[in-house]
C-alpha cells in the first residue's frame, strides 16, 4: 500500500512539471524535489482520488481500446465456470477492426443517421427552449406555475418517460392513435414506418431535452443587465433589434456551453433509442452507440473487439467536435 | 509526527475500503451432508406471465415438499431477455440462475460457451430412453448431454371460429388461401385477416419452409437463406402486408398479436402452444371453442413448421449442483410434464405421458402431436441461436419497405457466412 501511494506521489508530481514548461522546469530535477517537498501534503491528500479514478475511469478506457485491436468476442474471452475454464484464445490484430469500420458502409451509414439526429435534436431543443425561456422570462401571470409544470420533462427519471411515449405511440392501442381516430384520421405508424419513427425519436429526445434548455437559457437572460434594454429603447431599437444585439450576444457564454453539453448527450444518447424502438425498424433509428452495445450485448456470439472499436470511434469523434468548437469560439472572443 | 498520523490515517482509510469491498461472499448452496440435499435451487423461468407462470411456480414449489432441506426460488424472466441475461450472469459469475429454461436454440450454444453442466450420469436424467427423439437431440452437444427436455412444440395457425363464421369462409389451407380469406373477411367484417409478427422472425420460418427453403444446410454446410425460396418467402410475407391480408408491427409484436387475438381485432395468427393459456385469457375465448387451430399455411412447394421447445439445463458455475439435478429431473418427470400438458395443454416431451389420461384427451395436445412429428428440425449447431439475430433485423427492413427481399436474402445470407465460418 506504501508503496503505491507513493508511485502515484511522483507521477502526480511528474504531471506537475510537465505541465510547466514557462517555468523552465523539466531537466533539472531541482524544481520536482522543490514541489515534492512542498507540496508534498497536497499530493499524498489527492492519490487516493488519483487512484480510484484510474481505476474507474482508466482501466476500463484502455481495456477497452486494447480489445479494439484484437478479436475478441464470446467464444474466444477467458471464462472460468465452475469446473469448466477456458483460456482466453484472441489474437492482437492491430487496427484491423478500425479498418473494416471506417471502410464498410455500416459505421458510415449509421454516422449519418447519428449525426441528423443529433443536429435535429440539440437545434431544435434550443431553438424551443430559447423561445420558453423569453415567454417565462416577461411578466405574466402564473409564471411559476408554467415554469414549474415545463419543468416537469426534467423530473421523471428518463426511461419511466420513455416507456410512457411508447405506450402513446403503439400504432393500435397507443393515446395517439385514439385521438386521431376520434378525429377520423388514420392511424399513423409512429414507431412502425422508418421514416415516422426518425421523426418520433427526435420528438420524445426534444421533449425530454427542453427543460434543460429552457432552464440554463433563463438563467443566462436572467444575468443579462436590464439597463442595455433600457438604453437601447431609448435608442429607439425596436424588439427584435433588442433580441438580437442584446439577449443573443448575452447569452452567448451560457448557450455555447450549453449546447456543446447537449450535443454529447444527444450523440450518446441510449435510454430513447434503445427503448423505444431499438434501433428498429429494421436498423432505421440506430444511433452509433445502440449499435456498439448491439454488438457488445444482443448478437451472438457477442463481439467484444467491434463494439470497443465503435466505442473507441465515438470517443474520438466527441474530442475532434468538443476541440473545434473551443477553438471556433475562441476565435470569436469567448475564453472558457 | 504529523508524518506518521497522515500515513496511519490513510492505511486505515484504504483498510476500510477494502474490506467494505470484499463484503459479498455469502453464497447458500450446502454441500449435502448424508444424501440428503439441502440449499437454494434459483430457477430461471421463461413462460408467459399471467398464465403459464402460475402453474409453473406452483409446479417447482412443489420440490421443497419432496426435498424439505431445499428452497426453490421461482424467478420469471421474460423470454425475449432471457438468452442474453443468462449469458451476462454466466460469464460474469455472479447472479447466474442454478436451472435455466432454456430454449432448444439457446442449448448447444450455452454449452459451446462452458456455460452448461454435463448431465450425463448424473441425477438429471431418469427414463432417459422414454423421452422422444425429436426433443432430446437439441440437449445433445459434442457427444455429451447438457440438458432435459420440458417442453417440446410446434407452430399453428390459430382462428377464431366467429369471425371465420359471420365472414363466411372456411379454413384457409395455403397462403393463396388466406388471402382471399382475409380479404373477405375484412369486406364482411371490417377486420383484419391475420396478425403477422414482424419484430420476431421465428414467425417467418413456417413461409420460409413453405417456398421450399431453410436458413441453413448443415449437412452440406451451406448458407440456403438467400436461395430462391428464401427470396420468395420475403415476396409471400411483404405481399400479405402490403396487400392488407395481414398486418404487423416493428415493436411490441408479441404483446399486440395476443391482444389482437384475443379482442378479436384480428382473425388469424400463426403461434404455438405457448400461447394457449393465454389466448383463453381473452375476451373473446371465454367459451375455448371459439378457438381454432390448423397447421400452418402452405406455401407455394411444401407446408411446415419449426421444431422448438424448451430444455432445462444446469448451469455449470452452480453453488448446489446435487439439487439442480435433482430439480431438473423433478421438473421433467413424467408426473410434472402430465400436470403441465393438462393445465397449459403444452406437449410432454416424455413418450409415456401421451397416453396418461387427461393428456390423451386433450384436443390441443392432440392437435399438435402430429404437427410436431412433422415438423422441421432445425440443425442444432452452436450458431442456431445466432441466425435469427441478423435475420429479424432484413426481415422487418423488407416489412417497412426500407429494402427489397432480393437484397434483404443476400444481407442476412452474407451474414451467416460470417458467422459460419467456412460455410458456403
Amino acid at each position: 500500500m506504501a508503496v503505491h501511494t507513493s508511485q502515484s506521489v511522483a507521477k502526480a508530481a511528474g504531471d506537475d512539471v510537465a505541465r510547466g514548461p514557462s517555468r523552465g522546469a523539466g531537466t533539472t530535477p531541482g524544481p520536482f524535489r522543490r514541489a515534492l517537498s512542498t507540496h508534498w501534503y497536497a499530493w499524498t491528500m489527492v492519490a487516493p482520488v488519483v487512484a480510484v479514478i484510474g481505476v474507474i475511469i482508466g482501466y476500463p478506457l484502455f481495456r477497452g481500446i486494447y480489445l479494439s485491436m484484437t478479436d475478441a468476442n464470446e467464444r474466444n474471452v477467458e471464462r472460468s465456470i465452475g469446473v469448466n475454464h477456458m483460456p482466453a484464445t484472441y489474437e492482437f490484430v492491430g487496427l484491423d477492426n478500425y479498418a473494416d469500420a471506417l471502410t464498410g458502409d455500416q459505421f458510415l451509414g449509421t454516422l449519418g443517421w447519428t449525426l441528423v439526429w443529433t443536429v435535429s435534436c440539440v437545434s431544435v431543443t434550443f431553438l424551443l427552449g430559447l423561445g420558453l425561456a423569453n415567454i417565462l422570462n416577461r411578466r405574466i401571470a402564473g409564471r411559476s406555475v408554467y415554469r414549474l409544470m415545463l419543468i416537469l420533462p426534467w423530473a421523471i427519471p428518463g426511461f419511466v418517460s420513455v416507456f410512457a411515449w411508447r405506450f402513446l405511440y403503439n400504432e393500435d392501442r397507443g393515446f395517439l392513435n385514439r385521438i386521431l381516430a376520434g378525429g377520423g384520421i388514420d392511424a399513423v405508424p409512429w414507431l412502425n414506418d422508418p421514416t415516422m419513427a426518425k421523426i418520433s425519436v427526435i420528438a420524445v429526445n426534444v421533449w425530454l431535452g427542453v427543460p434543460f434548455m429552457m432552464v440554463a437559457l433563463l438563467g443566462g437572460l436572467q444575468s443579462i443587465d436590464s439597463a442595455q434594454y433600457e438604453a437601447a429603447e431609448m435608442d429607439g431599437a425596436n424588439a427584435w433589434q433588442r433580441f438580437r444585439h442584446i439577449t443573443l450576444p448575452g447569452l452567448r457564454p451560457v448557450s455555447a456551453t450549453v449546447i456543446l453539453l447537449s450535443t454529447i448527450w444527444t450523440f450518446n444518447m441510449f435510454p430513447v433509442i434503445f427503448l423505444l424502438t431499438r434501433g428498429g425498424p429494421g436498423e432505421a433509428t440506430q444511433i452509433l452507440v445502440t449499435q456498439a452495445f448491439k454488438f457488445s450485448f444482443e448478437i451472438s456470439p457477442r463481439d467484444f473487439a467491434q463494439s470497443s472499436t465503435w466505442g473507441v470511434l465515438i470517443l474520438v469523434l466527441l474530442m475532434l467536435f468538443a476541440a473545434v468548437y473551443r477553438r471556433v469560439l475562441r476565435k470569436q472572443g469567448d475564453v472558457w | 509526527m504529523r508524518r506518521g498520523i497522515t500515513a496511519t490515517a490513510l492505511v486505515a482509510t484504504l483498510a476500510l475500503a477494502a474490506t467494505a469491498c470484499g463484503g459479498d461472499s455469502g453464497e447458500t448452496g450446502d454441500k449435502k451432508a448424508s444424501g440428503k440435499l439441502s440449499g437454494t435451487v434459483t430457477w430461471w423461468d421463461t413462460s408467459t406471465v399471467g398464465s403459464e407462470d402460475k402453474v409453473f411456480k406452483k409446479l417447482a414449489e412443489g420440490f421443497e415438499k419432496k426435498h424439505p432441506g431445499v428452497d426453490v426460488k421461482y424467478v420469471n424472466v421474460p423470454f425475449g431477455e432471457a438468452q442474453n441475461k443468462f449469458k451476462n450472469a454466466a460469464q460474469s459469475g455472479s447472479g447466474a440462475p442454478d436451472v435455466i429454461r432454456s430454449e432448444v436454440a439457446w442449448t448447444p450454444e450455452f454449452a459451446d460457451l462452458g456455460y452448461l453442466a454435463p448431465l450425463d450420469g448424473t441425477a438429471a436424467l431418469k427414463d432417459g430412453k422414454d423421452f422422444l427423439a425429436q426433443a432430446a437431440a437439441s440437449t445433445k452437444y459434442q457427444g455429451k448431454t447438457y440438458a432435459v427436455p420440458q417442453v417440446i412444440d410446434s407452430m399453428g395457425l390459430f382462428y377464431n371460429e366467429k369471425i371465420f363464421k359471420d365472414a363466411g369462409v372456411e379454413v384457409p389451407k395455403t397462403i393463396a388461401e388466406l388471402k382471399t380469406v382475409s380479404k373477405k373477411i375484412k369486406d364482411k367484417t371490417g377486420k383484419t385477416g391475420l396478425y403477422l409478427r414482424g419484430d420476431d422472425a421465428y414467425w417467418f420460418l413456417s413461409f420460409l419452409y413453405g417456398e421450399g427453403g431453410d436458413l441453413v444446410d448443415a449437412k452440406s454446410k451451406s448458407v440456403t437463406v438467400d436461395q430462391e425460396p428464401g427470396v420468395k418467402a420475403l415476396k409471400v410475407v411483404k405481399d400479405l402486408v402490403d396487400s392488407g391480408a395481414a398486418k404487423t408491427d416493428a415493436t411490441d409484436g408479441w404483446e399486440n398479436m395476443q391482444s389482437a387475438f384475443k379482442d378479436g381485432k384480428v382473425a388469424m395468427m400463426i403461434n404455438g402452444p405457448w400461447a394457449v393459456a393465454d389466448t383463453f385469457a381473452g375476451k373473446e375465448f371465454k367459451d375455448k371453442a371459439n378457438l381454432g387451430i390448423t397447421t400452418v399455411p402452405a406455401g407455394s412447394k411444401s407446408q411446415g413448421a419449426p421444431q422448438g421447445g424448451h430444455n432445462l439445463a444446469v448451469y455449470a458455475g452452480s453453488k448446489n449442483l446435487d439439487a439442480s439435478y435433482a430439480f431438473s429431473e423433478y421438473m421433467t418427470s413424467a408426473e410434472s410434464q402430465a400436470l403441465v400438458a393438462k393445465e397449459l395443454s403444452l406437449l410432454p416431451t416424455r413418450t409415456s405421458v401421451y397416453s396418461q389420461p387427461g393428456v390423451s384427451d386433450n384436443q390441443i395436445v392432440g392437435f399438435f402431436k402430429p404437427v410436431v412429428d412433422k415438423a422441421v428440425e432445425r440443425p442444432w449447431i452452436p450458431e442456431t441461436g445466432s441466425l435469427f439475430a441478423p435475420l429479424v433485423t432484413e426481415y422487418t427492413k423488407v416489412l417497412t419497405g426500407q429494402t427489397a427481399p432480393e437484397k434483404g436474402a443476400k444481407a442476412t445470407g452474407d451474414q451467416y457466412r460470417k458467422l459460419l465460418k467456412g460455410w458456403k
